[in-house]
């Protein structure tokens, strides 16, 4: 998806109506002495760097096999994932999908626990890291004093360069503390009416595994967001505030809704990296298969139950069942942008973009 | 046609090179560190052989020596008779040193060493235990004051050697547990917080109140961990040690089959500590590469007569004498 689609002048898929090159255009410039007819002087310099006829049709089939590569990747993996869970697929069927069991002794397999993980953790990241987000590339394009605006913007992309298990790390020593003498029985005191906080709190879990993936996803988020922001036109800025707009006026209306496609975009990206996310979660939500109310109740991943039994899965059916989790995983990810498209097309249906 | 392509290129290779001697192995992580030492002590005794470990995981090891991708293999828990019988390359177990797991626990003001009982700890697991103030775990550690708080139980989220062990104990001693649960490198366990690896549970552990973990003798040694003692066959509380550790495999041994295939958890023996066990090289009985085979029939020599000292020093329990001499035999078969 174009992120910065909405500040473009053109559709990206139109293509650009070039002006023909016929030679003869350039044949007679206007002067006294007469000029053969020929390449112009344009013509043979692009020729003489290795530009030819068939520049233009090569290009074209070299972008194909580009774009076309994607498909087969997608359909490679695919066919894997299903040709390598057969033995599962036959075994427990579509219903593997909604089943709750997980069991290696008894050969008892089922995806539901961890597929309700892997969204409650990233949605709960999403929750968190959104308003933060946006608070962030808000001010970092409309209000931020200039000799602020380098120092955050290069940490907000310092956070998105750091490993994933050092996020984790940090968090096993610094947020689980955090969160089962602080913040969790502060949340249960306050909040605890609302049912969501229950249960005994030991500082690893959903919650806990939903604050760090936030963390990990605010960078690309904020980051995404305040690009598109700083590529809405001046002019808009301008003129909603020459019609009497406040400031905050002006960025509702003059800046984020001219950025709304791009934003959901950014946030659609968040949320590949967070439903993906194995090393840090795994560290910190606990890893026991479980579905529940309560966000201090540990659960687990789609991809932790992957990454932390594959090496050790003996038996054919045990694998078939991890590598049906793969495909799991693979579908819930395709659901949540077929999601996400539906959304953007909901947005921006009947209004043009640059309608403000 | 795979093994053929494979096959080939293992000719190829070995032909080519006549001089240097690869062997691929994979599997357990847990020996990785001593088989290491021996591979690369090996490999300057004998400048022709170089041995190359990965130490993928034990159901990896299974699997790649079973497709016939690496020459040797190494487990944590025995094959299955259903893994033997499916392999494509039949392979023969050759216990290398032992192991143990211990448990380990966080207890504000409690600097003693606790006492457990088998089918305390299965409990504890299974969430029939639930607080320390519990009567039965008073019942072991006479004049402890315990505090009325509810336990923790922490287990490895990521299959492994170190659960097979521990869950392949607490299925002898508690019929429950085995009904329940079950041993296996991964288990459905009831209650509790899976934390990845040795140093995950051990970082869980030491930073949550009251919580119960296990971890093996190798890593709680190496950090300086405090852990119990837990309850043998003979029902003395043993602390795990690599002398408790090669008296459970002495004790054991009179008992050996002849396919090594043995469980020692719950070993009989006064001084056996109860959680323990062999773990295993993988073997293919028969070689594609007879020269391959030979080398590697050389080196298990070596680890008899010289690897075996190295392993106390190192934290592993060497093999007793009586089955390092029924090992010896068993190398002679290796073609």
């Amino acid at each position: 998806m174009s992120l910065t689609r909405m500040t473009t002048e053109r559709e990206p898929g139109t293509p650009l109506t070039l002006p023909s090159l016929a030679p003869a255009q350039f044949a007679a410039p206007p002067g006294p002495e007469p000029v053969e007819a020929g390449p112009s002087p344009i013509r043979e310099f692009l020729s003489k760097r290795g530009s030819g006829r068939f520049a233009d049709s090569s290009f074209a089939a070299v972008m194909l096999v580009c774009a076309l590569s994607i498909f087969a990747i997608v359909l490679f993996i695919f066919f894997i994932l299903i040709s390598r869970s057969k033995l599962s697929l036959t075994a427990f069927g579509w219903k593997f999908f909604t089943r709750e069991a997980w069991d290696p002794v008894a050969g008892d397999f089922g995806a539901l626990p961890f597929i309700f993980g892997t969204l409650a953790s990233s949605f709960l990241a999403l929750l968190m890291a959104v308003p933060l987000a946006l608070g962030v590339a808000i001010f970092l394009t409309e209000l931020c004093p200039r000799p602020l605006r380098a120092p955050i913007s290069f940490l907000t992309e310092l956070l998105a360069a750091i490993p994933s298990v050092v996020y984790g790390l940090w968090a096993v020593f610094v947020l689980v503390p955090i969160m089962r003498d602080n913040l969790g029985p502060f949340l249960y005191k306050t909040l605890g009416w609302t049912g969501f906080f229950e249960g005994s709190n030991f500082g690893v879990g959903l919650l806990t595994a939903g604050i760090i993936l936030a963390i990990m996803i605010l960078p690309i988020i904020s980051s995404l967001t305040r690009d598109i922001m700083t590529a809405v036109p001046n002019s808009q800025r301008e003129g909603v505030l020459a019609l009497g707009a406040t400031r905050w006026e002006m960025i509702r209306t003059g800046v984020l809704r001219n950025s709304r496609i791009g934003i959901v975009g950014a946030v659609m990206l968040g949320l590949g990296r967070a439903l993906g996310e194995t090393m840090a979660v795994t560290m910190v939500i606990g890893n026991h298969p479980n579905i529940g109310k309560s966000l201090f109740a540990p659960a687990n991943t789609l991809a932790s139950v992957i990454a932390g039994e594959f090496s050790e899965a003996t038996g054919d059916l045990y694998l078939s069942a991890l590598i049906e989790i793969g495909l799991a995983l693979f579908l819930v990810t395709i659901v949540v942008n077929a999601i996400a498209r539906l959304m953007v097309w909901a947005v921006t249906r009947g209004a043009p973009a640059r309608v403000a | 046609m795979n093994l053929k392509f494979i096959a080939a290129g293992v000719l190829a290779i070995s032909t080519m090179g006549a001089t240097a001697q690869n062997i691929n192995g994979a599997g357990a992580t847990f020996p990785n560190p001593i088989y290491s030492r021996w591979f690369s002590e090996y490999s300057q005794a004998h400048p022709n052989v170089h041995i190359n470990y990965q130490s993928i995981g034990s159901g990896g090891g299974i699997r790649q020596v079973s497709e016939g991708t690496v020459d040797f293999g190494a487990t944590d828990s025995p094959m299955t008779d259903e893994a033997i019988n499916s392999a494509k390359v039949r392979t023969m177990h050759i216990p290398t040193v032992l192991g143990a797991v211990v448990p380990v626990y966080n207890l504000k003001g409690i600097t003693q060493d606790l006492n457990f009982s088998g089918d305390v700890i299965a409990d504890i697991y299974l969430g029939k235990i639930s607080k320390w103030s519990d009567p039965r775990i008073a019942k072991d550690n006479p004049g402890v004051k315990f505090p009325d708080a509810s336990i923790l139980p922490v287990y490895r989220s990521d299959g492994s050697g170190t659960s097979f062990i521990f869950t392949d104990f607490l299925s002898k001693v508690s019929p429950d547990f085995k009904s329940k649960v079950g041993a296996a490198a991964s288990v459905k366990w009831p209650t509790g917080i899976g934390q990845k690896g040795n140093e995950g549970i051990a970082g869980m552990v030491r930073q949550s109140p009251n919580s119960f973990g296990y971890v093996e003798l190798i890593y709680a040694r190496g950090n300086n961990m405090q852990f119990g003692s837990v309850k043998n066959a003979a029902g003395k509380f043993v602390k795990a040690s690599t002398d408790g550790v090669t008296a459970a495999a002495a004790a054991a041994a009179k008992t050996m089959p002849a396919d090594y295939r043995i469980s020692i958890t719950n070993a009989p023996g006064a001084a056996s500590y109860p959680i323990s066990s062999f773990t295993w090289l993988l073997i293919p009985t028969k070689s594609v590469d007879s020269e391959k085979a030979k080398a590697l029939a050389e080196f298990l020599v070596w680890m008899l007569d010289k690897g075996e000292g190295e392993a106390a020093s190192m934290t592993y329990a060497p093999l007793p004498k009586p089955v390092q001499d029924m090992v010896r035999k068993s190398i002679a078969q290796v073609k």
